[in-house]
């Protein structure tokens, strides 16, 4: 008999993900369903999708899954978990979803506390539609409507999500983290298992941003893209903790 | 049970209430507001969820979660605040969730003003936001009506998993009238083996409004309009008013209704043969009291009477199909019609052909 | 016969609730009512008012747009209805606030000093109340001992001690234009 010591997690369905080649979706897909699993609440876990390349989520995660309209998902997940308080909620939504269209719902919901958990996926470019320009591009790359680079006089500026939510009351856990490498990866999976806890003991809203690479879109290969994501994204997204629980603050 | 006297926007707080309903997400407008303040206390004090959004489009969406995770949810609003939510009302027509969505009409287009109008008929009853679907439209005309007719939205909700739309007017909503609150009857929230509210150990929902497929989709837009069509034989809801022998019949909903049914009455003083049809439904429609009334063959014109520039006429031509003129009278922008003005109208049409 | 008044102040003065009374009242004697406010942003600063429709036949429009009976509290409350009230119509006036006179000579007018009285009263707040107790008394659109015994309904809890006040600022309103009536009679 051998032992078994890598197998998919029950979380995630047994199905080909659609992404593209060297996009890190599929791994926080399944680091999120990893962390489910782990934490043992597969059966009351409820997610919301979101408009953009994780609009299939729906047919990656095992539980039970809302497709929420653009930006709105954090909505949708307040009004689940406030007609279903013991269950497990989370939010999957990237850039455009998050910090454009749908911010003054997450805003809302972390000032709220809402005991929910939100994966915020920064890739910083717009993927489904077409590699449009995102909240958070940085200054000068170049996408799709802003081909000549983005120029801060006539795009303004990005948007730094986990410096601003560090500032809400209702935000109990915020933090950046990024799945370039394996060692951050492992460090990502522990972020995300920190979201889950946090909303499981009742502390208020988390937030995780993960810094992802969007080869396609970028125009780079996969090891490019993950170097680039390293060396512009981290640059301007500094990684770390922003927020944590008050009680751990205290320990620290 | 004694009469207590009642506003129209608590009037539909406490109907809700009743009918079991115990989650409400809402944004401030006027003039709907008190339906907020009174839920606000009430919901409390049955053990529900009272929760003030952050704008229409959360409000919506809640809505849309607490609906997918099988709560019996409501929510309130008026022009400007229910155009923010169509977005959120097109997935939850898609998703097939129930709910009740309140709408105290507001003077329009624009931010237009707080006095009662009639001009969303065309947004509630086509239904509103983008996609083919359609959500059952409920006017009530008097505060009474209000509370019995927001336990059958509930009923209707459940019975189609569909949005139910509400339709009054600042009006309705502000005013008060005595009320008949009978004992609280037993309310049943049936299982809702479709709501996605954890596995817990049972098959995986999905409350799904995507469907990237067309082949899908089209078999979804089928299976919505196979509801819709079933909607339209079985829920037609109106009231006839002095139609039998009624050579004009007048046609009116909510609050012009009312206006009417003075203008029938004083016609019918003087001798003249006026009706009405209140539709209930205005959606679906309700062809059959035409059909009705035109087998009767008394009836030379219908009259539709409406605060708006029109909009309700299209449905009655639609009905009414040629046999007979449809013609028309609206005041609009918060103006009332008056009795007196309807009169003659009426007059205008009886009268011209006598000597 | 009265079946339409509109009551008419400015905020705060109870104007509202004493609407409320009146279609209580109603209720009580069996007859339709319906009670509208002004609302919104016309409830800023401006008047406050209520139109109530009491009547034996059910009500089409609550609007009161022609009041049968106008009762004013204040002086941009007269400026602003003077002209609406029907030919042959009542207006009742607050004259502590209201220091002119009515133009109309096609409807009747009364005076009373409902503040005047009310403080004699020892509760300037009642003054509603009895400017009501005459409208009551004047137009007979209810009766006094219906409005009494609502008073109990529209009152919120904390208030209900005050039932004893407001029911002699009825009163007190209502015994004003007796003289009227003994000299019809006389």
């Amino acid at each position: 008999m051998y032992k078994k010591v890598f197998a998919r997690p029950k979380a995630l369905e047994d199905v080909p993900f659609h992404f593209c080649p060297g996009c890190t979706h599929g791994i926080i897909h399944r680091l999120i369903a990893e962390v489910i699993e782990e934490l043992n609440v597969f059966e009351q876990t409820i997610g919301v999708c979101p408009v953009g390349c994780a609009v299939f989520a729906y047919n990656y995660f095992a539980c039970d899954i809302f497709q929420a309209a653009h930006g709105r998902a954090p909505a949708v997940a307040t009004g689940i978990k406030r007609a279903l308080p013991d269950r497990v909620v989370f939010t999957y939504q990237g850039d455009g979803d998050l910090a454009a269209i749908g911010m003054g719902e997450i805003v809302h919901a972390a000032a709220r506390g809402e005991k929910i958990s939100v994966f915020f996926i920064n890739n910083s470019v717009y993927g489904m539609t077409g590699g449009q320009m995102a909240p958070t591009t940085l200054p000068g790359q170049v996408t799709t409507t802003t081909p000549y680079g983005r120029d801060r006089e006539i795009n303004g500026n990005p948007v730094r999500v986990c410096e601003m939510f560090s500032v809400i009351d209702g935000a109990a856990y915020v933090a950046r983290v990024s799945v370039h490498n394996p060692a951050n990866i492992i460090k990502t999976k522990k972020a995300i298992k920190k979201a889950f806890q946090v909303q499981l003991s009742g502390l208020g809203f988390a937030l995780v941003e993960i810094l992802s690479a969007c080869p396609t879109n970028w125009g780079l290969s996969p090891a490019e893209a993950l170097n680039w994501l390293a060396e512009n994204l981290i640059a301007y997204y500094p990684l770390g903790d922003f927020k944590i629980p008050k009680e751990e603050a205290k320990n620290v | 049970m004694a009469k207590v006297l009642m506003k129209g926007n608590e009037a539909f707080g406490e109907g809700a209430i009743r009918a079991g309903c115990r989650f409400y997400f809402g944004y401030p407008i006027t003039p709907q507001s008190e339906l907020a303040h009174f839920l606000a206390k009430r919901m409390p004090e049955v053990g529900g969820t009272f929760l003030q959004a952050e704008s229409e489009l959360a409000s919506i969406n809640m809505v849309f979660g607490a609906a997918g995770a099988g709560a019996r949810v409501m929510t309130s609003s008026s022009g400007p605040g229910i155009s923010l939510m169509q977005e959120g009302i097109s997935f939850i027509a898609c998703a097939e969730l129930p709910c009740v969505i309140v709408n105290i009409m507001r003077g329009g287009p624009g931010l237009g003003n707080i006095a009662p109008v009639q001009s969303d008929y065309f947004q509630a009853t086509r239904g509103g936001g983008h996609g083919d679907y359609r959500l059952i439209v409920l006017a009530p005309s008097s505060v009474q009506e209000i509370i019995d007719l927001v336990w059958e939205a509930f009923v209707l909700a459940e019975k189609y998993l569909n949005p139910i739309l509400m339709l009054g007017d600042g009006l309705l909503g502000q005013m008060m009238e005595p009320v008949e609150l009978d004992e609280e009857k037993e309310f049943f929230i049936p299982l809702r083996p479709w709501a996605a509210s954890g596995r817990m150990g049972g098959p995986k929902r999905i409350i799904n409004t995507l469907y990237i497929v067309p082949e899908e989709a089209e078999k979804h837009n089928f299976k919505l309009n196979q509801k819709y069509k079933e909607i339209e034989v079985k829920e037609q809801r109106w009231e006839n008013y002095q139609t039998k022998d009624a050579q004009l019949v007048l046609v009116a909903f909510g609050t012009a209704a009312r206006v009417c049914k003075g203008v029938v009455d004083y016609c019918r003083e003087q001798g003249l043969p006026v009706g009405l049809i209140r539709p209930i439904t205005l959606w679906p429609f309700p062809d059959k009291a035409f059909d009705y009334i035109l087998s009767l063959g008394t009836v030379r014109y219908f009259l539709s009477v409406e605060m708006s520039t029109g909009q309700m006429i299209e449905d009655i031509r639609l009905a009414v199909d040629g046999r007979r003129p449809v013609h028309f009278y609206g005041r609009f922008g918060g103006m009332l019609p008056v009795l007196t003005d309807v009169v003659k109208e009426v007059k205008k049409l009886l009268l011209k052909e006598e000597p | 016969m009265f079946e339409q008044v509109l009551l008419a102040g400015f905020g705060g003065q109870g104007i509202l609730s004493a609407g409320q009374l009146l279609a209580y009242a109603g209720i009580l004697e069996g007859k339709y009512v319906t009670w509208v406010p002004s609302y919104g942003a016309e409830m800023r600063g401006g008047t406050a008012n209520c139109g109530v429709t009491i009547s034996n036949r059910s009500i089409s429009s609550p609007i009161v747009s022609d009041p049968e009976a106008l009762m004013v509290m204040n002086r941009p409350s007269l400026e602003k209805f003077e002209q609406n009230v029907v030919t042959n119509g009542l207006i009742v006036v607050n004259s502590s606030l209201i220091n002119c006179k009515v133009e109309r000579k096609d409807v009747q007018v009364m005076y009373i000093p409902a503040n005047k009285l009310a403080e004699e009263l020892g509760n300037n707040k009642v003054a509603v109340n009895i400017a009501l107790g005459a409208l009551i008394f004047l137009t007979q659109i209810v009766s006094l001992e219906a409005v009494m015994e609502s008073l109990g309904k529209v009152l919120p809890p904390h208030h209900q001690k005050l039932i004893a006040i407001n029911q002699r600022a009825l009163k007190t309103g209502a015994q004003y234009f007796d003289h009227l009536a003994k000299e019809k009679a006389g």
